[in-house]
């Protein structure tokens, strides 16, 4: 969840857009290592690079073909635009796939550890594994190459970055497919754990936006750190609550951080 | 202009007669969320607050009116306003949270959402209401319990309220409620120099919308005869809420009525379609490409293109003096 | 009793103080003009003084009212209007519409505001362009009609930021005039201003601003002679 919300960030802090469809890009790239799983015999574990890759194509071309035409516009627009294109992806997906929850079988996901008293789940902590080690990645990306370095530099101020010689729509279009990309790999990688249907795309896009806004927009670490402290409120909440009441947790959350302390935890801009 | 509304308003009152049973049911749906829509319209179109989160508001003046009936035996034509009084404090406390927090935009639509599903999940562990299985109301055919035989009934009902909603629109154009929310929707900081109270008419505007969107409740949960939690207080719904002025023009008058009668046909046909499949829901893929066609070409709305293009031929006759469309192209 | 009684205005922008210990006053009929190099905090003041900054410190008295802390569209409505630096039209709106929104203030019906902002159209020399959106005027026009909106609410203080700048020299001649005519009507002008051909002009009074703090009040003349006020301006590109 961390990881889906890092692309977010991301998308959010570059382009200063909203990405609706966040969540259906993800249940694609869940979709997608399905595929490869069940056509290829490739586990999600190793696969996840084919999705991310493929979503890293999607999501640039959205950037290029869509979200680009209406850098302009007022902000109303573009949610808008990207809620098409989230109805558009679901419903794909609804068409494609069928309405049916599916799970991806994994054979490292099947394995149990025991860990001294505690024994953890294989796949959960691989994924988790993996997670980090994709967010590590990502972060040498931004802050040590250029190409990184350049996207942060059109963050903060696109009209400067053009003077330079930046080619700004490039960035665009690459930190958008970085972002899609880190959402297609967190879907690989949660293939495994969660049963999915294309009715997932809108609760994890929302949950998403949960965890951006409490970690605050614009930042990556706290996009990460915000993943985590959810995580905990739902599990803490469902120990005291009725699990179906967790997501109840997360939403106060959300609309407390959005009342007193919009920038969220780490946020750099206020609204 | 005045006289063509009559008439088509006298045409609606008339096509009962001349439709078939499944064109009266699409009719029927066009005309309900138009007025859903119109009732959007005032905060969403006008005071530019983008809400999502309207579904809320159907579903507390569902809800309402049916566990009243249940429970009291109230008849839900009172219920009904009941519970649209209880849709408009809803609407008024998120309203003066985000007004008075001063969130805007995407910020504003996300604590709509928020909220929204906040009642959903309620809602759905609420096994005084029904739960996630959610209530039946049985049929009786008795009006007075908001039943009825005929369909042409529900369509009477349909267009008395979308009629209500655009009269009200209609006065509030025109004075300086809706004056005023327009300037809001275009500079809050300009209208507040300009001794304009912008937090007190946002909250008007919510508060009148909710109201309006409550009264939908009722009529929602009482021609399909369930309330389930998921449906009426999900954001498909919402979506489907803001799709038709968006698409027909919002803040215009007739954007959601146009909006409706354009995306209401193309959704059944779409769900007759992809229902031959067995794909339900798929009829959306339809609406999400409408949606970017319209960001991207048309993003005033049908309405006003249309209008605009009207006026181009005709050498730049503004009819019924300058204040029609106010310079907004 | 003066219009506009400011005392020991402060406002800090976390470490730094952008305001500080700033004290003047605005008479009825007076035209005061506020000058200091940029970054002085001027567009501060006005924001502190017309409700949309609160301060941290000190006491604004208009019309016998004390009004800090109060909305600024309660402000307003007491009889205080203030242009914007940026300006800020509603630019799909039409011309007599933007100006019709000041108007509806005092003048509930849309019928009567509107012929009282065709009434101020006239003044500013706008009535030409009343029907087209404002957002296709050109930068004198928009001055123009910011300075209408204000009208229309029928202040007795006005508060002009900057209301000349990016003009050429007959666009600021024409302001210059519109300005006069509208303090010979017997309201108030506190204006910013960086034009200082316009300024000396215009202004019986001015208070200069330097980090903040106030560094000089007096006449025209008087101040611009002041040892303070020139090095204060040193290195500030002279304005015509």
């Amino acid at each position: 969840m961390s990881l889906t919300a890092v692309g977010l960030s991301l998308i959010f802090g570059v382009m200063r857009v909203v990405n609706f469809a966040h969540g259906d890009m993800m249940v694609w790239g869940m979709y997608l290592a399905w595929l490869l799983a069940t056509r290829l015999g490739i586990d999600p574990y190793l696969g996840f690079v084919v999705c991310a890759a493929a979503l890293f194509v999607l999501g640039a071309a959205v950037q290029r073909g869509l979200v680009d035409r209406i850098v302009d516009a007022p902000h109303e627009m573009q949610i808008l635009l990207m809620l098409g294109v989230a109805l558009i992806l679901e419903n794909a997906a609804l068409l494609a796939f069928g309405p049916e929850p599916i799970r991806v079988r994994s054979p490292l996901a099947a394995a149990t550890w025991y860990v001294g008293p505690l024994y953890v789940d294989v796949a959960r902590l691989l994924t988790f594994a993996v997670a980090v080690a994709l967010t590590a990645a990502l972060y040498v990306f931004l802050f040590r190459t250029d190409l990184g370095r350049s996207i942060r530099a059109a963050a903060d101020n696109p009209y400067g970055a053009l003077v330079i010689g930046t080619d700004v729509r490039r960035v665009y279009a690459v930190a958008f497919g970085v972002g899609a990309a880190c959402v297609g790999a967190a879907g690989a990688l949660t293939a495994p754990i969660l049963p999915f249907s294309p009715a997932l795309g809108l609760s994890v896009s929302i949950a998403s936006f949960n965890i951006v806004i409490i970690g605050g927009m614009g930042s990556l670490l706290g996009a990460f750190i915000g993943g985590l402290l959810v995580s905990v409120a739902e599990s803490l909440g469902a120990v005291f609550l009725k699990p179906s009441l967790k997501e109840l947790v997360s939403f106060s959350l959300l609309i407390l951080i959005l009342l007193f302390r919009p920038a969220g935890l780490f946020g750099k801009r206020a609204p | 202009m005045i006289w063509l509304g009559l008439a088509a308003v006298a045409a609606l009152l008339a096509l009962p007669a001349v439709l078939g049973p499944y064109a009266l049911t699409i009719v029927i749906n066009i005309l309900f969320f138009a007025y859903l829509g119109q009732a959007w319209n005032i905060v969403g179109g006008y005071a530019g607050q983008l809400s999502a989160g309207h579904a809320a508001f159907v579903g507390v003046g569902g809800y309402a009116t049916a566990v009243l009936a249940a429970e009291t035996g109230l008849t839900p034509w009172i219920g009904m306003v009941i519970g649209a009084v209880l849709a408009a404090a809803l609407g008024g406390v998120i309203g003066y949270l985000g007004f008075r927090f001063g969130l805007r935009g995407f910020y504003f639509v996300l604590l709509t959402v928020a909220f929204a599903e906040v009642c959903r999940i309620v809602v759905n562990n609420w096994e005084r209401v029904g739960g996630a299985v959610g209530l039946y109301i049985t049929f009786t055919g008795d009006p007075r319990q908001m039943s009825f035989q005929d369909d042409r009934a529900w369509y009477y009902f349909a267009l008395a309220l979308l009629l209500l909603a655009t009269a009200i629109v209609w006065t509030l154009e025109r004075r300086r409620f809706g004056i005023y929310l327009t300037a809001i929707r275009e500079d809050e900081t300009a209208c507040e120099a300009l001794g304009v109270d912008t937090l007190r008419y946002k909250l008007l505007a919510m508060m009148l919308s909710s109201f309006l969107t409550g009264l939908a409740g009722a009529f929602y949960a009482y021609r399909y005869s369930s309330l389930q939690p998921n449906a009426i207080f999900g954001v498909p719904l919402s979506v489907e809420i803001i799709l038709r002025p968006i698409v027909g023009g919002a803040g215009t008058l007739l954007g959601p009525i146009v909006g409706s009668f354009i995306l209401t046909p193309l959704g059944e046909l779409s769900r007759a379609w992809f229902g031959q499949g067995g794909w339900h829901g798929a009829h959306l893929i339809v609406y999400g490409i409408l949606l970017v066609a319209v960001v991207l070409f048309v993003p005033q709305g049908a309405v006003p293109w249309a209008t605009e293009r009207l006026r181009r031929r005709g050498r730049g006759n503004a009819p019924e003096g300058a204040r029609t469309r106010q310079g907004r192209a | 009793m003066s219009l506009l009684d400011v005392r020991g205005l402060a406002k800090r922008f976390g470490g730094l103080s952008a305001v500080q210990d700033l004290s003047f006053t605005v008479d009825e009929g007076e035209i005061v003009g506020l000058i200091g190099p940029n970054g002085a905090g001027k567009t501060t003041v006005f924001a502190l003084v017309s409700g949309f900054l609160d301060p941290d410190a000190g006491e604004i008295t208009f019309r016998g009212r004390a009004i800090r802390g109060l909305p600024p569209h309660t402000i307003n409505a007491l009889g205080m209007a203030r242009t914007f630096q940026i300006m800020r039209p509603f630019p799909r709106l039409s011309v007599v519409r933007n100006v019709m929104i000041g108007a509806l203030g005092r003048h509930p019906h849309p019928a009567d505001a509107e012929a009282r902002a065709r009434a101020v159209l006239d003044d500013v020399e706008l009535s030409s362009k009343a029907a087209l959106p404002a957002g296709g005027l050109t930068l004198a026009e928009r001055k123009r009609l910011e300075l209408a909106r204000a009208l229309a609410t029928e202040p007795a203080l006005l508060l002009l930021d900057e209301v000349m700048s990016g003009l050429n020299a007959s666009e600021t001649e024409r302001i210059v005039e519109l300005v006069r005519a509208i303090n010979a009507r017997g309201i108030a002008i506190l204006l910013i201003e960086h034009v200082m051909r316009a300024v000396m002009s215009l202004a019986s009074r001015l208070v200069v601003l330097n980090h903040g703090e106030r560094i000089a009040e007096g006449r025209p003349e008087a101040v611009a002679g002041d040892r303070r006020v020139i090095e204060a301006y040193l290195g500030e590109e002279p304005d015509a």
